[in-house]
């Protein structure tokens, strides 16, 4: 199965995960501080950074992009409920 | 009672709620509340800023015939959309079909989920878009989580009136209105600050930085009376609430605060090595507390100015004590949600607290970055040991110098504390029923 590294930054943790893992199914357990809201993409708590990596992502969803235009974010925010981890190397942070 | 100029061409057109004694379930007040809206006339346009909660709609529009007809109306404004003045908008809209809704662009999806119509139309605002009533301007300010993600000030910047929503409000309610003629409502300032801005400080201080600079002659906030006389007093004052009152002498430093409680001394060695540990690590400034030697409210200030919190708790009856809940279910009137969490403590046989209390970290948006620590009844030198490690790697964590940590999914889920809680020292059996 593909694989593929993301690393927290505020922790200093480094997981590998299968390709397509969402953040959201990493970030709580391993303790880094992204938080969560509705856990569904509606209200744009879990907004993260991607540090570096952003290629390695899956595409916004039409929800995501809704959503993060909505709440004014960056072209490196994302939402960690949505956003899939598809390879390779990607750092994030909260915010 | 009438509209009452607040500045020429200004009016208050709000209703006065004095039998209220519950506010949005966390909030008491002794004599109630007002909702405040107000009426600007410009020379080619009226305004209405804000409205009132649906049930006292009556004396919201009762008043606003007093000042302006429902066509002159060309402009809505919203602070803040919460159903306490929001509750006469569609009315409002409906009365006044000439008139253009302006919110915050934060507040979009609050309206539709409010109103439950997508058919009403707004403009969404930023800090420095403006709408002209003529020879009056309103400028908008976004102060967001003033004390929801949407709130926003209105400057009327010919007379500098601030219209400022929440912020600088309270739940008081005396008809004489004015800051220099209610009775005395200091209290009553304050609680609302330390109930409903308190957990927002940062985004205090940020709207300080626009709102200060403005000098208002006028703060007119939508609860509460219309801060008239000495106003810049008002924004002074929170920026003291919004500052730690005494200077922290580590102030370079992390501080962890250690809290813990103990039936018969086990947990409470646990806690003493979790300190020794930690303050091994230069940079760190720890902290001990005994749950029973205190009352929840100081603790709350202390943790509001902490970088990370370590709770210690048997587990008594597959559960974490009482005084750990008390204190762990008062925090959400500060920010936590950047700091550090921690759990560990002794047990008997099954030890369900020290995975609980660190879930309900979780669940309070602090990072949990090193598994608890339990130990079956009396710890042993061992044991101790291990306490003092756990110290030392969160004060690692805390000054940023833990050890970076590569691992795989399938440790991770192992190591999950929903299905396997916390790390038990030793070789400890976990579940003996």
């Amino acid at each position: 199965m593909p694989k593929a590294n993301v690393t927290f930054e505020d922790i200093g943790v480094t997981v590998t995960v299968p390709a397509g893992t969402r953040l959201i199914e990493i970030s709580e357990k391993v303790g880094a501080g992204i938080t969560y809201g509705c856990r569904e993409g509606e209200c744009g708590t879990c907004m993260m950074k991607i540090v570096s990596g952003m290629e390695n992502m899956s595409e916004r969803s039409v929800l995501e992009d809704q959503v993060l235009k909505e709440i004014m974010a960056g072209r490196q925010n994302r939402l960690a409920c949505q956003a899939q981890v598809l390879g390779g190397e990607v750092v994030v942070r909260p915010g | 009672m009438k509209a009452v100029e607040v500045a020429p061409g200004v009016h208050w057109i709000g209703a006065l709620d004095p039998g209220m004694r519950d506010f949005d379930i966390i909030l008491k007040t002794a004599n109630g509340t007002t909702y405040n809206a107000y009426c600007v006339r410009g020379s080619s346009g009226v305004a209405v800023i804000d409205t009132v909660k649906e049930s006292h709609a009556g004396e919201f529009f009762r008043r606003l015939e007093q000042v302006a007809g429902y066509d002159e109306i060309t402009t809505i404004v919203l602070n803040h959309l919460e159903p306490d003045h929001t509750g006469a908008l569609p009315e409002l809209m409906r009365r006044a079909p000439n008139a253009r809704l302006f919110i915050s662009f934060k507040a979009q999806t609050m309206l539709k989920g409010l109103l439950k119509s997508e058919a009403l139309a707004y403009t969404p605002v930023d800090t420095g878009d403006s709408v002209s009533l003529g020879d009056r301007t309103l400028r908008f300010l976004h102060t967001p989580f003033l004390h929801w993600p949407d709130t926003q000030c209105t400057w009327l910047e010919e007379d500098r009136i601030l219209f400022s929503g929440d912020v600088f409000g309270c739940h008081f309610c005396d008809a004489r209105l004015f800051n220099d003629r209610v009775g005395d409502f200091r209290f009553s300032f304050e609680y609302y600050y330390r109930h409903i801005m308190r957990p927002f400080r940062e985004h205090v201080l940020a709207a300080l930085d626009l709102i200060e600079p403005l000098a208002p002659a006028l703060i007119a906030p939508a609860h509460g009376p219309v801060l008239r006389d000495a106003p810049s007093a008002y924004p002074r004052r929170y920026r003291q609430l919004a500052s730690p009152q005494l200077a922290n002498e580590a102030e370079r430093d992390k501080t962890l605060l250690i809290f813990y409680i103990s039936a018969y001394g086990n947990t409470a060695r646990m806690a003493e090595a979790v300190r020794d540990g930690a303050e091994s690590v230069d940079g760190v400034r720890v902290s001990l507390f005994d749950l029973q030697g205190g009352e929840v409210t100081p603790f709350v200030d202390l943790v509001e100015e902490a970088d990370g919190l370590a709770f210690g708790s048997p587990t008594i009856n597959g559960d974490a004590v009482k005084p750990i809940w008390d204190l762990l279910s008062s925090l959400a009137v500060i920010k936590v949600g950047d700091k550090l969490g921690a759990s560990f403590g002794s047990y008997g046989w099954s030890g369900e607290a020290v995975a609980m209390i660190e879930d309900r970290l979780r669940g309070l948006k602090l990072r949990v970055p090193v598994s608890g620590i339990k130990v079956k009844l009396i710890p042993t030198d061992a044991e101790l040991a291990l306490c003092r490690d756990y110290g030392r790697e969160l004060a690692l964590h805390l000054t940023g110098r833990a050890a970076r940590k590569v691992i795989s999914m399938e440790e991770l889920l192992s190591a999950a504390p929903a299905t396997n809680p916390a790390i038990t020292a030793k070789a400890v059996p976990t579940a003996t029923p």
